[in-house]
């Protein structure tokens, strides 16, 4: 193979691990939070046990976003040194504010909420949480904005083939950051939602009926019924703006290669690049047209129109995995949240398939970036950098493909190891003793009864 | 754009001063991390315990200074970013697994089932070591100048070895302010056998640069320089005769002095970082690319630049509420 692929699946690998744990402590950091002020408010006990647990969680996942997050800073420069040399001028300020003002932040904080229980006042210890919750999201803002510019370049020009800014505000505030970052947001906050409801569905079956379990069962199920909806338009939005943008990535997903009107939207079909059309149509009339133009005859652009247009299968079924879970999660959460409200409980099978769906923000996260990303090709940055002139030259495709599988082991090991420790966890938190009413040993104001919240190793 | 031009915006070299500063902090600080990570061979069980209790708080924060040290190369200095990282392509890889295997062993070793701990132990383990290595090996083949040769990574294996033993060092430095009893007796030890180690690399790097590089020798070796110059080397051979002075008398009644190898530690690495600094300079990669040459565009350093003034004393003070708030000897298993 030669080294660009292998680049692009290294840095893909790293981007897509990476992003599985970040998409986890964005939002997971915010319930926390939630977790923690109710605690504040109520002093009910079952509060703190949704905490304790979950912290865990995501302090694992804060782990995992760190080390991955690392190794990606390094693998801009080894893998596409163009990339910086080109649009070093724009990036390296985003990049370097995402560092000073986020990661220092967050960091730092992260070690007096895990493990600072005891040692600042209940107050700080908030605060911290705050700090933690606030860098993570601001973190997420940065990188979007890179990310978005990415996208949509707006604010330099070009001199001597090096990109020079000319407006910050117009580089932040490019034409589809706020879309990509409300977009990304709620993600993440489906992704917790569905984690804690998946993790809590878990424990509740195999018959741990504390009571935090089930308010962490409610947050989350009530959290994704809420955020759902949200999503489908701020996806609907953010795909209106692709079209507006980048037509020839929206052509793909829809699988569009003639110009048509009145497009169909295809539920099934198998993109054939050889005929330039698609195998095995099965599509709704005029759908397409209506979601994107907002009218049943609405002209959308084809393939064929342009010159250059990213891959067209894996950007199709991406897209398509996205929603079918978009759907799902949709179908789910509100079932679920009715029968939490009559019932307040889960019905059996119900808590099964939620179970099942522990995960299922990570399949529409990644999918979607998958369909953001691939349909982006063959540029890096869209119109400026294509991926191949951004790649290094000077580094042998064995050296690439060497690191790449180690690379692979070590993150599928890691998905592993994760995954498992996180039901051990949750099988364990149900089997030891409920130690929360055990005597306070802390004599610090507003900390003794809760101090027990860090009790066990973070 | 004439690469080894050395007059150009003072930018430049205020980016190169913050990076040298970043990296300074980076190993002072994971130095000392990485370092008690090394030391966990030779710990107990329930040391271990305790001496990853004592860096928990810290270890996220201190890898960010890497984060800084790069992203600045990669933002500043982009053209050096690439052709160093690519020169460094293989160690940097290792470094990486090292530093995530590290990384995740914290968390892991706390949460698995019992009988799986000592695996993530394991990993904690390589993962320090594996990273100490690969940074002194990276360090090595920088000072020869990315140059392909048998001897070059030879030297790059001896200059890993020693930069692995100046983190075991100050690791050992940091565990005898944070802990107390066995434990801290241990440490003294531990001290002791990686100071010589340790002490041995710093002559071996100091000989090897101005050989290999005429331009650093002149540089060093030149009437009135040597004798300007001449106190870093003296005051570090010092330092190394005091600190072991200290250890053959440590631990002392009421815990005096227990901070005592640590800042020696410090102020060694800070003396080696000022000695090589002051050699390379005003090259980013040596004898290839100055700061001039390489850096960016001055407005878009600036924009950074004025952002870095404002933030980084924002987090130098909320790291130093940090240490605080983790003052004194490390509590028990549980770190809350």
């Amino acid at each position: 193979m030669d080294a660009l692929i292998l680049a692009r699946a290294q840095f893909g690998a790293n981007i897509t691990f990476h992003i599985l744990f970040p998409t986890i402590t964005i939002a997971m950091a915010w319930l926390l939070l939630f977790f923690k002020l109710r605690y504040n408010k109520t002093q009910d006990l079952k509060w703190m046990e949704a905490y304790r647990f979950y912290v865990k969680v995501f302090a694992l996942c804060f782990a995992l976003g760190v080390v991955s997050g690392i190794t990606m800073s390094f693998q801009f420069g080894t893998n596409w040194p163009g990339f910086m040399e080109t649009v070093g001028n724009i990036a390296g300020p985003l990049l370097a504010y995402e560092v000073m003002t986020a990661f220092f932040l967050e960091a730092t904080f992260l070690g007096i909420m895990l493990f600072g229980f005891n040692r600042v006042s209940n107050r700080v210890h908030t605060l911290a949480t705050v700090l933690v919750a606030g860098g993570t999201t601001l973190s997420a803002f940065w990188i979007i904005v890179l990310n978005s510019w990415m996208h949509t370049p707006a604010g330099f020009e070009m001199r001597d083939g090096v990109a020079h800014a000319t407006s910050w505000l117009e580089i932040i505030f490019n034409p589809s950051m706020p879309y990509r970052f409300v977009h990304m947001l709620l993600a993440s906050g489906l992704t917790a939602s569905f984690l804690i409801a998946g993790l809590s569905a878990y424990q509740w079956l195999r018959g741990d009926k504390r009571v935090g379990v089930t308010a962490a069962m409610k947050t989350g199920v009530y959290a994704a019924a809420m955020l759902i909806p949200l999503q489908i338009l701020a996806g609907d939005m953010h795909g209106l703006n692709t079209l507006e943008h980048q037509p020839q990535k929206v052509a793909a997903m829809e699988g569009i290669w003639e110009t048509q009107r009145g497009a169909p939207m295809l539920v099934f079909a198998v993109p054939n690049k050889e005929t330039r059309s698609n195998d095995y149509e099965i599509g709704i009339p005029k759908l397409a047209s209506l979601i994107l133009t907002h009218d049943l005859n609405g002209e959308i652009k084809g393939l064929n129109e342009f010159e250059d247009h990213p891959p067209v299968a894996p950007v199709f079924y991406a897209f398509r995995i996205m929603i079918a879970t978009g759907l799902l999660m949709l179908i789910v959460s509100w079932l679920g949240s009715f029968q939490l409200f009559r019932h307040g409980v889960l019905s059996r099978w119900l808590a099964f398939v939620v179970v099942g769906m522990t995960f299922a923000g990570w399949v529409a996260t990644v999918a979607g970036w998958y369909t953001t990303e691939i349909g982006r090709q063959p540029y890096l940055v869209y119109g400026v950098l294509t991926t191949a002139e951004a790649a290094a030259t000077n580094v042998s495709a064995g050296m690439i493909g060497t690191t790449l599988i180690l690379y692979l082991i070590v993150y599928i090991t890691l998905i592993i190891a994760f995954i498992a420790t996180i039901f051990y966890l949750a099988r364990k938190a149900g089997e030891q003793p409920d130690n929360l009413n055990r005597a306070p040993v802390a004599n610090r104001p507003g900390v003794a009864g809760s101090r027990q919240i860090l009790e066990g190793n973070v | 754009m004439d690469l080894l031009a050395t007059d150009g915006h003072w930018l430049a070299f205020a980016f190169a001063f913050l990076m040298g500063l970043s990296i300074l902090m980076y190993v002072i600080l994971d130095g000392y991390d990485l370092g008690v990570g090394i030391l966990l061979r030779g710990a107990t069980d329930a040391e271990k315990d305790q001496m990853i209790a004592s860096i928990g708080p810290f270890w996220d924060a201190n890898e960010t200074w890497l984060v800084l040290g790069v992203g600045i190369l990669l933002v500043a200095f982009p053209i050096a970013h690439g052709t160093i990282l690519t020169a460094l392509y293989l160690p940097t890889a290792l470094m990486l697994i090292a530093l995530i295997l590290r990384g995740v062993s914290f968390d892991f070793r706390a949460k698995v089932l019992a009988a799986h701990k000592h695996w993530w132990d394991k990993s904690f383990f390589m993962g320090s070591l594996g990273a100490a290595l690969a940074q002194g090996y990276m360090l090595g083949l920088y000072i020869m100048g990315f140059e392909h040769s048998l001897s070059s990574h030879l030297f790059g294996v001896l200059t890993g070895v020693c930069v692995a033993a100046g983190y075991s060092f100050i690791g050992a430095g940091w565990l005898m302010m944070k802990t107390s009893g066995d434990l801290q007796k241990k440490a003294i030890r531990w001290a002791r056998s990686s100071l010589w180690l340790t002490a041995a690399g710093i002559v071996l790097v100091s000989l090897a640069t101005p050989l290999v590089n005429e331009r650093i020798f002149d540089k060093w070796f030149s009437i009135p320089n040597i004798f300007l110059l001449a106190p870093i080397p003296v005051v570090t051979g010092v330092l190394v005769l005091l600190i072991d002075f200290m250890l053959r008398r440590l631990p002392m009644p009421n815990d005096r002095f227990a901070w005592a190898p640590f800042a020696g530690a410090v102020s060694i690495f800070v003396l080696c970082f000022h000695g090589l600094a002051y050699s390379f300079y005003p090259y980013i990669v040596p004898e290839k690319i100055t700061i001039y040459g390489a850096a960016a565009a001055p407005e878009s350093l600036m924009i950074i630049f004025v952002g870095a003034m404002i933030v980084l004393p924002c987090i130098i003070g909320y790291t130093i509420f940090a240490y605080r708030v983790f003052w004194g000897k490390v509590q028990d298993l549980r770190y809350y």
